[in-house]
Protein backbone atom coordinates (compact mmCIF):
# COMPACT_ATOMS: atom_id res chain seq x y z
CA UNK A 1 0.00 0.00 0.00
CA UNK A 2 1.11 3.51 -0.77
CA UNK A 3 -0.74 5.92 1.49
CA UNK A 4 -0.52 9.69 1.07
CA UNK A 5 -2.45 11.40 3.87
CA UNK A 6 -3.45 15.06 3.97
CA UNK A 7 -0.42 16.16 1.97
CA UNK A 8 0.26 19.88 1.77
CA UNK A 9 3.32 20.65 -0.32
CA UNK A 10 4.87 23.27 -2.55
CA UNK A 11 7.92 25.41 -3.04
CA UNK A 12 6.88 28.31 -0.82
CA UNK A 13 5.23 27.44 2.53
CA UNK A 14 2.92 30.46 2.22
CA UNK A 15 1.54 29.32 -1.13
CA UNK A 16 1.43 25.52 -1.29
CA UNK A 17 0.47 24.00 -4.64
CA UNK A 18 -0.92 20.85 -3.05
CA UNK A 19 -3.35 21.38 -0.18
CA UNK A 20 -4.49 18.58 2.09
CA UNK A 21 -4.62 15.89 -0.59
CA UNK A 22 -4.99 12.21 0.30
CA UNK A 23 -4.48 9.29 -2.05
CA UNK A 24 -4.15 5.58 -1.36
CA UNK A 25 -2.98 2.96 -3.85
CA UNK A 26 -3.36 -0.73 -3.03
CA UNK A 27 -0.41 -3.05 -3.56
CA UNK A 28 -0.01 -3.95 -7.19
CA UNK A 29 -2.76 -1.55 -8.24
CA UNK A 30 -2.45 1.03 -10.98
CA UNK A 31 -3.92 4.46 -10.41
CA UNK A 32 -4.06 7.19 -13.02
CA UNK A 33 -4.09 10.78 -11.80
CA UNK A 34 -5.64 13.26 -14.20
CA UNK A 35 -5.43 17.00 -14.05
CA UNK A 36 -4.66 20.16 -15.98
CA UNK A 37 -1.07 21.37 -16.10
CA UNK A 38 0.10 23.40 -13.16
CA UNK A 39 -2.43 21.92 -10.74
CA UNK A 40 0.18 20.28 -8.53
CA UNK A 41 -0.06 16.67 -9.65
CA UNK A 42 3.66 16.46 -10.47
CA UNK A 43 4.47 17.84 -7.03
CA UNK A 44 2.25 15.16 -5.51
CA UNK A 45 4.06 12.55 -7.60
CA UNK A 46 7.41 13.81 -6.30
CA UNK A 47 6.10 13.67 -2.73
CA UNK A 48 4.93 10.11 -3.33
CA UNK A 49 8.37 9.11 -4.66
CA UNK A 50 10.03 10.64 -1.58
CA UNK A 51 11.71 13.27 -3.73
CA UNK A 52 9.99 16.28 -2.17
CA UNK A 53 9.34 16.91 1.50
CA UNK A 54 5.71 17.87 2.13
CA UNK A 55 5.00 20.84 4.40
CA UNK A 56 2.58 18.60 6.25
CA UNK A 57 1.00 15.18 5.85
CA UNK A 58 2.45 11.69 5.84
CA UNK A 59 3.64 9.15 3.30
CA UNK A 60 3.42 5.50 4.31
CA UNK A 61 5.09 3.02 1.98
CA UNK A 62 4.08 -0.62 2.46
CA UNK A 63 3.48 0.03 6.14
CA UNK A 64 6.66 2.06 6.73
CA UNK A 65 6.24 5.71 7.59
CA UNK A 66 8.66 7.79 5.52
CA UNK A 67 10.68 9.89 7.98
CA UNK A 68 11.88 12.31 5.34
CA UNK A 69 12.38 12.88 1.65
CA UNK A 70 15.42 12.64 -0.63
CA UNK A 71 18.53 11.80 1.39
CA UNK A 72 16.59 11.85 4.67
CA UNK A 73 14.68 8.81 3.51
CA UNK A 74 16.57 5.55 3.74
CA UNK A 75 18.08 4.17 0.58
CA UNK A 76 15.70 1.18 0.78
CA UNK A 77 12.70 3.51 0.89
CA UNK A 78 13.93 5.67 -1.98
CA UNK A 79 14.78 2.75 -4.21
CA UNK A 80 11.36 1.20 -3.63
CA UNK A 81 10.27 3.69 -6.30
CA UNK A 82 11.15 3.78 -9.95
CA UNK A 83 10.44 7.24 -11.32
CA UNK A 84 10.00 8.25 -14.94
CA UNK A 85 9.81 11.96 -15.67
CA UNK A 86 8.07 13.95 -18.34
CA UNK A 87 11.09 15.35 -20.14
CA UNK A 88 13.79 12.77 -20.79
CA UNK A 89 16.24 15.54 -21.81
CA UNK A 90 16.12 17.01 -18.30
CA UNK A 91 16.02 13.62 -16.61
CA UNK A 92 19.23 12.36 -18.20
CA UNK A 93 22.70 13.50 -17.17
CA UNK A 94 24.01 14.89 -20.48
CA UNK A 95 27.50 13.47 -19.90
CA UNK A 96 26.46 9.82 -19.52
CA UNK A 97 26.18 7.22 -22.24
CA UNK A 98 22.83 5.47 -22.31
CA UNK A 99 24.31 2.23 -20.97
CA UNK A 100 25.81 4.10 -17.99
CA UNK A 101 22.54 5.95 -17.47
CA UNK A 102 20.65 2.67 -17.15
CA UNK A 103 23.33 1.10 -14.94
CA UNK A 104 23.71 4.16 -12.68
CA UNK A 105 21.31 3.00 -9.90
CA UNK A 106 23.10 -0.38 -9.70
CA UNK A 107 26.47 1.35 -9.40
CA UNK A 108 25.11 3.83 -6.87
CA UNK A 109 23.89 1.00 -4.65
CA UNK A 110 27.11 -1.03 -4.84
CA UNK A 111 25.87 -3.66 -7.30
CA UNK A 112 28.34 -2.82 -10.04
CA UNK A 113 28.87 -6.50 -10.91
CA UNK A 114 25.29 -6.97 -12.09
CA UNK A 115 25.33 -3.92 -14.34
CA UNK A 116 26.37 -5.45 -17.67
CA UNK A 117 23.81 -8.25 -17.60
CA UNK A 118 21.02 -6.03 -16.29
CA UNK A 119 21.64 -3.35 -18.92
CA UNK A 120 21.62 -5.90 -21.72
CA UNK A 121 18.35 -7.45 -20.51
CA UNK A 122 16.59 -4.11 -19.97
CA UNK A 123 17.80 -2.62 -23.25
CA UNK A 124 16.27 -5.57 -25.03
CA UNK A 125 13.06 -5.11 -23.08
CA UNK A 126 12.65 -1.38 -23.85
CA UNK A 127 13.85 -1.81 -27.44
CA UNK A 128 17.25 -0.12 -27.47
CA UNK A 129 19.97 -1.59 -29.67
CA UNK A 130 23.55 -2.05 -28.52
CA UNK A 131 24.70 0.73 -30.81
CA UNK A 132 22.33 3.27 -29.18
CA UNK A 133 23.57 2.31 -25.73
CA UNK A 134 26.98 3.72 -26.59
CA UNK A 135 25.55 7.12 -27.47
CA UNK A 136 25.08 10.13 -25.24
CA UNK A 137 21.68 11.76 -24.65
CA UNK A 138 22.17 14.50 -27.26
CA UNK A 139 22.78 11.86 -29.94
CA UNK A 140 19.42 10.10 -29.55
CA UNK A 141 15.77 11.11 -29.96
CA UNK A 142 13.37 11.95 -27.11
CA UNK A 143 11.67 8.61 -27.54
CA UNK A 144 14.93 6.66 -27.41
CA UNK A 145 16.04 8.62 -24.38
CA UNK A 146 12.75 8.02 -22.59
CA UNK A 147 13.17 4.28 -23.24
CA UNK A 148 16.54 4.48 -21.48
CA UNK A 149 14.99 6.45 -18.61
CA UNK A 150 12.30 3.80 -18.19
CA UNK A 151 14.99 1.10 -18.18
CA UNK A 152 16.82 3.06 -15.47
CA UNK A 153 13.63 3.24 -13.41
CA UNK A 154 13.22 -0.55 -13.64
CA UNK A 155 16.82 -1.59 -13.06
CA UNK A 156 16.50 -1.87 -9.26
CA UNK A 157 13.20 -3.76 -9.62
CA UNK A 158 11.12 -1.23 -7.64
CA UNK A 159 7.88 -2.15 -5.86
CA UNK A 160 6.30 1.09 -7.09
CA UNK A 161 6.46 2.96 -10.35
CA UNK A 162 5.76 6.67 -10.57
CA UNK A 163 5.27 7.81 -14.15
CA UNK A 164 4.92 11.59 -14.31
CA UNK A 165 3.59 12.40 -17.80
CA UNK A 166 5.91 9.69 -19.07
CA UNK A 167 4.52 9.76 -22.59
CA UNK A 168 3.62 13.42 -23.00
CA UNK A 169 6.54 14.10 -25.33
CA UNK A 170 6.22 10.90 -27.37
CA UNK A 171 4.44 9.66 -30.47
CA UNK A 172 1.66 7.06 -30.33
CA UNK A 173 3.76 4.00 -31.14
CA UNK A 174 6.48 4.83 -28.60
CA UNK A 175 3.75 5.54 -26.04
CA UNK A 176 2.20 2.14 -26.67
CA UNK A 177 5.59 0.42 -26.46
CA UNK A 178 6.56 2.07 -23.18
CA UNK A 179 3.17 1.41 -21.56
CA UNK A 180 3.50 -2.23 -22.63
CA UNK A 181 6.94 -2.42 -20.97
CA UNK A 182 5.53 -1.00 -17.74
CA UNK A 183 2.60 -3.42 -17.80
CA UNK A 184 4.86 -6.44 -18.51
CA UNK A 185 7.04 -5.48 -15.58
CA UNK A 186 4.03 -5.04 -13.30
CA UNK A 187 2.53 -8.37 -14.35
CA UNK A 188 5.77 -10.15 -13.53
CA UNK A 189 6.73 -8.26 -10.34
CA UNK A 190 3.40 -7.20 -8.87
CA UNK A 191 4.54 -3.58 -8.62
CA UNK A 192 2.04 -0.78 -8.09
CA UNK A 193 1.78 2.27 -10.34
CA UNK A 194 0.93 5.93 -10.06
CA UNK A 195 0.61 7.35 -13.56
CA UNK A 196 0.18 11.10 -13.77
CA UNK A 197 -1.10 12.64 -16.97
CA UNK A 198 -3.69 14.70 -18.74
CA UNK A 199 -4.67 12.14 -21.39
CA UNK A 200 -7.89 10.59 -20.03
CA UNK A 201 -8.20 8.00 -22.79
CA UNK A 202 -4.69 6.70 -22.22
CA UNK A 203 -4.96 6.61 -18.41
CA UNK A 204 -8.41 4.95 -18.52
CA UNK A 205 -7.05 2.15 -20.69
CA UNK A 206 -3.76 1.83 -18.80
CA UNK A 207 -4.86 1.95 -15.16
CA UNK A 208 -7.21 0.05 -12.86
CA UNK A 209 -8.80 3.31 -11.81
CA UNK A 210 -8.46 6.93 -12.77
CA UNK A 211 -8.98 9.81 -10.39
CA UNK A 212 -9.26 13.45 -11.29
CA UNK A 213 -7.22 15.98 -9.33
CA UNK A 214 -10.39 17.84 -8.29
CA UNK A 215 -11.73 14.73 -6.55
CA UNK A 216 -8.66 14.69 -4.30
CA UNK A 217 -8.73 18.29 -3.16
CA UNK A 218 -10.95 18.77 -0.11
CA UNK A 219 -10.95 22.54 -0.08
CA UNK A 220 -13.00 22.90 -3.26
CA UNK A 221 -15.89 24.37 -1.24
CA UNK A 222 -14.89 27.99 -1.38
CA UNK A 223 -17.39 30.78 -1.45
CA UNK A 224 -17.53 31.96 -5.03
CA UNK A 225 -18.54 35.29 -6.40
CA UNK A 226 -19.65 36.79 -3.09
CA UNK B 1 35.50 38.04 -37.67
CA UNK B 2 36.78 40.66 -35.23
CA UNK B 3 36.30 38.13 -32.46
CA UNK B 4 38.35 35.54 -34.30
CA UNK B 5 41.23 37.93 -34.90
CA UNK B 6 41.21 38.93 -31.25
CA UNK B 7 41.15 35.31 -30.13
CA UNK B 8 43.95 34.42 -32.52
CA UNK B 9 46.15 37.30 -31.37
CA UNK B 10 45.42 36.46 -27.74
CA UNK B 11 46.34 32.83 -28.29
CA UNK B 12 49.54 33.75 -30.12
CA UNK B 13 50.66 36.25 -27.46
CA UNK B 14 49.85 33.82 -24.63
CA UNK B 15 51.71 30.99 -26.36
CA UNK B 16 54.72 33.23 -27.07
CA UNK B 17 54.82 34.43 -23.45
CA UNK B 18 54.63 30.90 -22.04
CA UNK B 19 57.24 29.50 -24.45
CA UNK B 20 59.60 32.42 -23.82
CA UNK B 21 59.53 32.18 -20.04
CA UNK B 22 59.94 28.42 -20.21
CA UNK B 23 62.79 28.44 -22.74
CA UNK B 24 64.89 31.51 -21.94
CA UNK B 25 66.46 30.31 -18.65
CA UNK B 26 67.75 27.24 -20.50
CA UNK B 27 68.45 28.72 -23.93
CA UNK B 28 70.08 32.02 -22.91
CA UNK B 29 73.11 31.59 -20.61
CA UNK B 30 72.99 35.13 -19.22
CA UNK B 31 72.55 36.14 -15.59
CA UNK B 32 69.56 38.44 -15.10
CA UNK B 33 71.20 39.69 -11.87
CA UNK B 34 74.49 40.68 -13.56
CA UNK B 35 75.31 44.26 -12.59
CA UNK B 36 77.28 46.50 -14.93
CA UNK B 37 77.66 49.90 -13.31
CA UNK B 38 79.51 51.21 -16.37
CA UNK B 39 76.35 50.74 -18.41
CA UNK B 40 73.66 51.98 -16.02
CA UNK B 41 70.46 53.57 -17.35
CA UNK B 42 71.34 53.01 -20.99
CA UNK B 43 68.45 53.76 -23.37
CA UNK B 44 67.29 50.94 -25.68
CA UNK B 45 69.98 49.86 -28.14
CA UNK B 46 71.00 46.75 -30.08
CA UNK B 47 73.01 45.50 -27.12
CA UNK B 48 70.13 46.13 -24.69
CA UNK B 49 66.84 46.25 -26.64
CA UNK B 50 64.90 47.38 -23.53
CA UNK B 51 67.82 49.42 -22.14
CA UNK B 52 69.37 48.93 -18.70
CA UNK B 53 68.27 49.82 -15.17
CA UNK B 54 69.90 51.99 -12.52
CA UNK B 55 72.62 49.40 -11.81
CA UNK B 56 73.14 48.38 -15.44
CA UNK B 57 71.13 45.17 -15.49
CA UNK B 58 69.61 44.20 -18.85
CA UNK B 59 65.90 45.06 -18.79
CA UNK B 60 64.83 42.63 -21.53
CA UNK B 61 66.29 39.69 -19.64
CA UNK B 62 64.87 40.90 -16.33
CA UNK B 63 61.43 41.48 -17.87
CA UNK B 64 61.40 37.90 -19.16
CA UNK B 65 62.40 36.56 -15.74
CA UNK B 66 59.83 38.84 -14.12
CA UNK B 67 57.12 37.53 -16.42
CA UNK B 68 58.21 34.00 -15.54
CA UNK B 69 57.61 34.69 -11.86
CA UNK B 70 54.34 36.48 -12.57
CA UNK B 71 52.96 33.70 -14.74
CA UNK B 72 53.97 31.10 -12.17
CA UNK B 73 52.29 33.04 -9.37
CA UNK B 74 49.23 33.66 -11.55
CA UNK B 75 48.75 30.04 -12.57
CA UNK B 76 49.55 28.54 -9.17
CA UNK B 77 47.29 30.98 -7.33
CA UNK B 78 44.45 30.61 -9.84
CA UNK B 79 44.57 26.81 -9.64
CA UNK B 80 44.66 26.72 -5.84
CA UNK B 81 41.94 29.36 -5.48
CA UNK B 82 39.74 27.49 -7.97
CA UNK B 83 40.14 24.17 -6.14
CA UNK B 84 39.25 25.76 -2.80
CA UNK B 85 36.42 27.86 -4.24
CA UNK B 86 34.94 24.90 -6.10
CA UNK B 87 35.09 22.66 -3.04
CA UNK B 88 33.47 25.24 -0.76
CA UNK B 89 30.87 26.28 -3.34
CA UNK B 90 29.93 22.69 -4.17
CA UNK B 91 29.67 21.78 -0.49
CA UNK B 92 27.48 24.80 0.25
CA UNK B 93 25.27 24.25 -2.78
CA UNK B 94 24.94 20.49 -2.39
CA UNK B 95 24.40 20.38 1.38
CA UNK B 96 22.21 23.46 1.70
CA UNK B 97 20.69 24.41 5.04
CA UNK B 98 23.05 25.17 7.90
CA UNK B 99 26.21 24.08 6.11
CA UNK B 100 25.39 26.48 3.29
CA UNK B 101 24.70 29.36 5.68
CA UNK B 102 27.90 28.85 7.66
CA UNK B 103 30.10 28.48 4.56
CA UNK B 104 28.62 31.50 2.82
CA UNK B 105 28.99 33.67 5.95
CA UNK B 106 32.68 32.72 5.92
CA UNK B 107 32.82 33.82 2.27
CA UNK B 108 31.09 37.10 3.24
CA UNK B 109 33.56 37.58 6.08
CA UNK B 110 36.52 37.33 3.70
CA UNK B 111 34.80 39.54 1.10
CA UNK B 112 33.99 42.24 3.63
CA UNK B 113 37.70 43.17 3.99
CA UNK B 114 39.13 45.12 1.03
CA UNK B 115 41.01 42.37 -0.71
CA UNK B 116 44.29 44.19 -1.30
CA UNK B 117 44.37 44.92 2.44
CA UNK B 118 43.73 41.27 3.27
CA UNK B 119 46.41 40.26 0.76
CA UNK B 120 48.91 42.64 2.38
CA UNK B 121 47.99 41.22 5.79
CA UNK B 122 48.78 37.70 4.57
CA UNK B 123 52.15 38.53 2.96
CA UNK B 124 53.34 40.45 6.00
CA UNK B 125 52.94 37.32 8.12
CA UNK B 126 55.75 35.57 6.20
CA UNK B 127 59.24 36.28 4.89
CA UNK B 128 59.19 37.75 1.37
CA UNK B 129 59.03 35.02 -1.26
CA UNK B 130 56.89 33.48 -3.97
CA UNK B 131 54.67 31.26 -1.78
CA UNK B 132 53.43 34.00 0.57
CA UNK B 133 52.42 35.98 -2.51
CA UNK B 134 50.60 32.93 -3.91
CA UNK B 135 48.90 32.40 -0.54
CA UNK B 136 47.86 36.02 -0.38
CA UNK B 137 46.27 35.86 -3.83
CA UNK B 138 44.54 32.55 -3.03
CA UNK B 139 43.04 33.84 0.21
CA UNK B 140 41.51 36.81 -1.58
CA UNK B 141 40.44 35.12 -4.81
CA UNK B 142 38.63 31.87 -4.00
CA UNK B 143 35.51 33.77 -2.94
CA UNK B 144 34.00 34.58 -6.33
CA UNK B 145 34.56 31.00 -7.53
CA UNK B 146 32.80 29.69 -4.43
CA UNK B 147 29.81 31.94 -5.16
CA UNK B 148 29.65 30.98 -8.85
CA UNK B 149 29.91 27.25 -8.15
CA UNK B 150 27.36 27.40 -5.31
CA UNK B 151 24.80 29.18 -7.50
CA UNK B 152 25.35 26.73 -10.33
CA UNK B 153 25.10 23.69 -8.06
CA UNK B 154 21.91 25.01 -6.47
CA UNK B 155 20.27 25.45 -9.84
CA UNK B 156 21.36 21.97 -10.94
CA UNK B 157 20.22 20.36 -7.70
CA UNK B 158 16.56 20.67 -8.63
CA UNK B 159 16.96 19.14 -12.11
CA UNK B 160 15.03 15.94 -12.76
CA UNK B 161 18.28 14.07 -13.49
CA UNK B 162 19.39 14.73 -9.94
CA UNK B 163 15.96 13.57 -8.71
CA UNK B 164 16.49 10.42 -10.76
CA UNK B 165 19.89 9.83 -9.16
CA UNK B 166 18.46 10.33 -5.65
CA UNK B 167 15.63 7.95 -6.42
CA UNK B 168 18.16 5.47 -7.78
CA UNK B 169 19.82 5.29 -4.36
CA UNK B 170 22.81 7.60 -4.96
CA UNK B 171 24.36 9.05 -1.80
CA UNK B 172 24.83 12.79 -1.34
CA UNK B 173 28.52 12.35 -2.10
CA UNK B 174 27.82 10.44 -5.30
CA UNK B 175 25.24 12.96 -6.48
CA UNK B 176 27.73 15.77 -5.92
CA UNK B 177 30.76 14.10 -7.45
CA UNK B 178 29.11 12.28 -10.33
CA UNK B 179 26.34 14.67 -11.37
CA UNK B 180 26.85 18.16 -9.96
CA UNK B 181 30.61 18.78 -10.09
CA UNK B 182 31.16 17.63 -13.69
CA UNK B 183 28.48 20.10 -14.76
CA UNK B 184 30.17 23.06 -13.06
CA UNK B 185 33.73 22.27 -14.14
CA UNK B 186 33.58 24.37 -17.34
CA UNK B 187 32.45 27.38 -15.29
CA UNK B 188 35.12 26.75 -12.68
CA UNK B 189 37.79 26.37 -15.37
CA UNK B 190 36.73 29.65 -16.95
CA UNK B 191 36.87 31.34 -13.54
CA UNK B 192 40.40 29.97 -13.11
CA UNK B 193 41.62 31.40 -16.43
CA UNK B 194 39.95 34.74 -15.73
CA UNK B 195 41.74 34.77 -12.40
CA UNK B 196 45.25 34.43 -13.88
CA UNK B 197 45.52 38.07 -15.06
CA UNK B 198 44.04 39.29 -11.82
CA UNK B 199 46.56 37.25 -9.83
CA UNK B 200 49.41 38.68 -11.92
CA UNK B 201 48.25 42.23 -11.21
CA UNK B 202 48.04 41.36 -7.55
CA UNK B 203 51.60 40.05 -7.49
CA UNK B 204 52.79 43.18 -9.28
CA UNK B 205 50.87 45.44 -6.90
CA UNK B 206 52.27 43.71 -3.81
CA UNK B 207 55.81 43.84 -5.18
CA UNK B 208 55.33 47.47 -6.19
CA UNK B 209 54.37 48.22 -2.60
CA UNK B 210 57.57 46.47 -1.54
CA UNK B 211 55.64 43.69 0.21
CA UNK B 212 55.78 40.93 -2.37
CA UNK B 213 58.91 39.31 -3.64
CA UNK B 214 62.46 40.03 -2.33
CA UNK B 215 63.56 43.33 -3.89
CA UNK B 216 66.57 41.87 -5.73
CA UNK B 217 64.41 39.29 -7.50
CA UNK B 218 63.48 40.11 -11.09
CA UNK B 219 59.74 40.64 -10.81
CA UNK B 220 57.64 43.00 -12.86
CA UNK B 221 56.28 44.76 -9.78
CA UNK B 222 59.76 45.18 -8.29
CA UNK B 223 61.08 46.56 -11.58
CA UNK B 224 58.31 49.15 -11.91
CA UNK B 225 58.86 50.09 -8.27
CA UNK B 226 62.62 50.63 -8.60
CA UNK B 227 62.14 52.53 -11.89
CA UNK B 228 60.11 55.28 -10.25
CA UNK B 229 63.16 57.38 -9.41
CA UNK B 230 64.58 57.31 -12.92
CA UNK B 231 61.16 58.02 -14.47
CA UNK B 232 61.13 61.41 -12.76
CA UNK B 233 64.57 62.07 -14.29
CA UNK B 234 63.13 61.45 -17.76
CA UNK B 235 64.31 57.85 -18.23
CA UNK B 236 61.14 56.19 -19.47
CA UNK B 237 62.34 52.72 -20.51
CA UNK B 238 62.75 51.08 -17.07
CA UNK B 239 59.04 51.78 -16.44
CA UNK B 240 57.57 51.28 -19.90
CA UNK B 241 58.89 47.81 -20.82
CA UNK B 242 58.14 45.98 -17.55
CA UNK B 243 54.78 47.77 -17.57
CA UNK B 244 54.03 46.42 -21.05
CA UNK B 245 55.09 42.98 -19.85
CA UNK B 246 52.41 43.21 -17.16
CA UNK B 247 49.69 44.54 -19.43
CA UNK B 248 50.07 42.69 -22.76
CA UNK B 249 50.21 39.05 -21.54
CA UNK B 250 47.42 39.60 -19.03
CA UNK B 251 45.21 41.14 -21.72
CA UNK B 252 46.00 38.15 -23.95
CA UNK B 253 44.99 35.65 -21.25
CA UNK B 254 41.87 37.68 -20.56
CA UNK B 255 41.09 37.64 -24.29
CA UNK B 256 41.34 33.85 -24.38
CA UNK B 257 39.07 33.60 -21.34
CA UNK B 258 36.59 35.87 -23.08
CA UNK B 259 36.52 33.58 -26.12
CA UNK B 260 35.98 30.59 -23.84
CA UNK B 261 33.12 32.38 -22.09
CA UNK B 262 31.48 33.03 -25.45
CA UNK B 263 31.60 29.31 -26.17
CA UNK B 264 29.96 28.49 -22.84
CA UNK B 265 27.23 31.04 -23.46
CA UNK B 266 24.06 29.00 -23.91
CA UNK B 267 22.54 31.48 -26.33
CA UNK B 268 25.25 30.78 -28.86
CA UNK B 269 25.40 27.08 -28.20
CA UNK B 270 23.30 24.83 -30.36
CA UNK B 271 20.96 22.34 -28.76
CA UNK B 272 22.97 19.50 -30.24
CA UNK B 273 26.34 20.36 -28.81
CA UNK B 274 24.96 20.58 -25.26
Amino acid sequence: MLELSRITAGYDPRRPVVRGVSLTIGSGRAVGLLGPSGCGKSTLARVAALLHRPDSGTVVVDGDLARGARHRATREQRTAFGVVFQQPRLAADPRMRLADLIAEPLRATGRRGEAAAAVAALAERVGLSGELLRRRPHEVSDGQLQRACLARALVLRPRWLICDEMTAMLDASTTAALVAVVEDYRAESGAGLLAVGHDKVLLDRWCDETVHWDELSPQKIEPSGV
Amino acid sequence: MGDRVRTGVSAAVTAAAVLTVLAVPFAVPLDEQAVDLAAKLQPPSWAHPFGTDEVGRDLLLRSVYGLRVSLFVGVAAALAATVIGTAVGAAAGALGGWADRVLMRIVDLFSSVPHLLLGIFVVTMFRPGVWPVVASVVVTHWLSTARIVRAEVMSLRSRPYVDAAVSGGASRWRVTVRHLLPAVLPQAGLAAVLMIPHAIWHESALSFLGLGLPTHQASLGNMVQSARGSLLAGDWWPTLFPGLFIIVPTLAVAGLAGAWRERLNPRRRSELTL
